[in-house]
């Protein structure tokens, strides 16, 4: 799905040192992108965007409405391309090989890298179970106890095990906003991604719910990459260790102003525009 | 401002005539069909001979033929208008899908004489050969496909039907199908399912109970439908097994008899007749709009957040 288009020149950005570090044969592990680009028709969305996020690790995506960040992470599991009239350029490398090479087949690859959106959004004709199990089934299935086994791991692994195991046989929509995300994180682990994007999976949630999902993103941290956009700075600073600040430039498209380890982003931005952001001037 | 306190009044005028008129046309044909009412009482509705001369009048040949042309027409039309809306809101390029739905739409504009003149003029021959020789001939151990192949009867009446219903249940199943949230369809593709998963697993289970309504819909359209089925069922008062035998439908019953009914009992059987077509025709509505109206106002997704 790349279409060749000269990427823009005379765009600095900042890029992580480590990320020209090239480890076990020159294969970088984890997910990589360079001079990435995404459209929506004729707006560009995001411009040349070099990122480097590491297995094991809470990477944050920070920045005000509308400069992109959602799109950015879209672009990782190929979800920006169903959109009528988006596209993107540049190379997006998971463990070393581009995901928009012509003989990726996005299906296969969203299988490998999981979602949680904005907004719970669980099925509302299935069942807590059916909801959890649709991923195994729609990967050739397994029935039983296998597949109860799975279920019952996923829910553990979202926290929200205790409080179902009653009822799995209800409608996920009965269950409250922080639950119903719960739910959604569920689904999304089933099918063991190695990759977990999230989209600002609070915003729609209370303060109590939304410290559920960060405690549970910390320990979901053992096991997978996750890649977490949010508007609340807080949250970054909370669950992450790397932290991107993006803006939209002039034309709207949105940059990587800046990328460090959160600590370093919080107390020490280099960029004065990430400081003015952080310290709340402006966003 | 005097203006302002006389047009809503005049309105509502208006609409109360709607509803006025509505319960004086149950009135009327209600006064007209007491002798039959009486004469008959509730079997009316199992009785199956009719018979002007003896004046004895049942409706059952009728009610049977109106379910079972309903029931083909449905059989027919809902797979292709399911399989077009689908094409239609989530396949098609924009524009082509556009040009589509204006074409699908404008069939519902044909009226319903075209229809049934195209129908005894094409599709009857089509429907005696070869429809009726291939289905006869391979399938003629079942009664459904058995008795001289007429071309006129059942068979056609069923299929005129679902050419009519056709667009009313595509139109309405893709407004339903564009109420979809993108982000059940997200949800989906995310976990790793195709297209053809995404629409089947998230997009249809999520529109199903405005989908069952369309189709309810389509239903009720293909009840009351006159002119097209009486041109081409064939006009006999009988229940045959057969989908190749002409029969009768209690709309084709009233159109190819008024005109002959001589006494006051006939014609006041025949009021009957739309009597009870115009008490399931509006049971069948009522729950069509209910179902498709619950759908596009999002009850059908129940989301909490």
């Amino acid at each position: 799905m790349i279409k060749s288009s000269p990427l823009p020149t005379g765009v600095t950005v900042p890029v992580r040192d480590e990320e020209r570090k090239v480890s076990n044969g020159g294969v970088q592990e984890g997910l990589v992108s360079i001079g990435l680009n995404a459209w929506y028709g004729r707006l560009l969305a995001i411009r040349n965007i070099n990122i480097h996020f590491e297995p094991k690790h809470v990477t944050a995506i920070i920045g005000p409405s509308g400069c992109g960040k959602s799109t950015l992470i879209r672009c990782f599991n190929r979800l920006h391309e169903t959109v009528p009239g988006a596209r993107v350029s540049g190379q997006v490398l998971l463990d070393g090989k581009d995901i928009y090479s012509p003989g990726t087949d996005p299906v296969q690859l969203r299988r490998r890298i999981g979602m949680v959106f904005q907004r719970p959004n669980p099925f509302p004709t299935m069942s807590i179970f059916d909801n959890v199990a649709t991923g195994i089934k729609l990967n050739g299935g397994m029935k039983g106890s296998r597949l109860a086994e799975i279920v019952e791991r996923s829910l553990r692994h979202a926290a929200l095990w205790d409080e179902v195991k009653d009822k799995l046989r209800n409608t996920g929509t009965d269950l409250s906003g922080g639950q119903q995300q719960r739910l959604c994180i569920a689904r999304a682990l089933a099918v063991e991604p190695e990759v977990l994007l999230m989209d600002e999976p609070c915003s729609a949630l209370d303060p109590i719910a939304t410290m559920k999902i960060e405690d549970l993103i910390r320990s979901l941290r053992e096991t997978y990459m996750i890649v977490i956009v949010t508007h609340n700075m807080q949250q970054a600073a909370r669950v992450s260790d790397f932290t991107g600040f993006m803006l939209a430039a002039e034309d709207r498209a949105g940059e990587l102003i800046e990328f460090g380890p959160t600590p370093q982003m919080f107390t020490n931005p280099k960029d004065k525009r990430t400081e003015d952001y952080i310290t709340g001037r402006f966003g | 401002m005097r203006g302002d306190a006389v047009f809503p009044a005049v309105t509502f005028l208006a609409a109360l005539a709607i509803i006025a008129l509505m319960l004086l046309i149950v009135y009327q044909m209600t006064i007209v069909a007491l002798p039959s009412l009486e004469r008959f009482g509730a079997g009316f509705l199992t009785g199956t001979t009719w018979d002007a001369v003896t004046e004895e009048f049942g409706a059952l040949p009728a009610i049977f033929g109106t379910i079972v042309t309903s029931l083909l027409a449905l059989l027919i039309a809902v797979p292709l208008s399911i399989g077009a809306a689908i094409f239609l809101t989530e396949l098609a390029p924009s524009p082509v899908g556009n040009v589509v739905s204006f074409l699908v739409e404008l069939l519902a504009a044909i009226p319903s004489v075209v229809y049934g003149i195209w129908g005894l003029f094409v599709l009857v021959p089509l429907v005696r050969d070869p429809l009726q020789r291939v289905l006869g001939d391979y399938l003629g151990f079942l009664p459904l496909f058995q008795g001289p192949r007429f071309g006129v009867g059942v068979l056609s009446a069923g299929i005129i039907l679902a050419i009519m219903i056709l667009p009313l249940v595509t139109a309405t199943t893709r407004d339903i199908i564009r109420m979809v949230p993108s982000t059940q369809k997200e949800a989906m593709l995310a976990l790793g399912a195709t297209k053809w998963e995404t629409i089947w697993r998230a997009v249809l289970p999520y529109g199903r109970s405005g989908i069952v309504g369309a189709i309810i819909l389509g239903l009720g359209r293909a009840l009351g439908e006159t002119m097209a089925v009486t041109m081409v069922i064939g006009n006999a008062f009988k229940i045959s097994p057969s989908l190749f035998a002409p029969g009768q439908t209690m709309a084709s019953q009233i159109a190819s008899e008024f005109a002959e009914a001589t006494s006051d009992l006939y014609i006041s059987a025949l009021i009957e007749i739309g009597l009870v077509l115009l008490g399931i025709s509006l049971l069948v509505n009522i729950m069509a709009r209910l179902l498709v109206w619950r759908a596009t106002r999002g009850v059908g997704g129940r989301l909490k957040t």
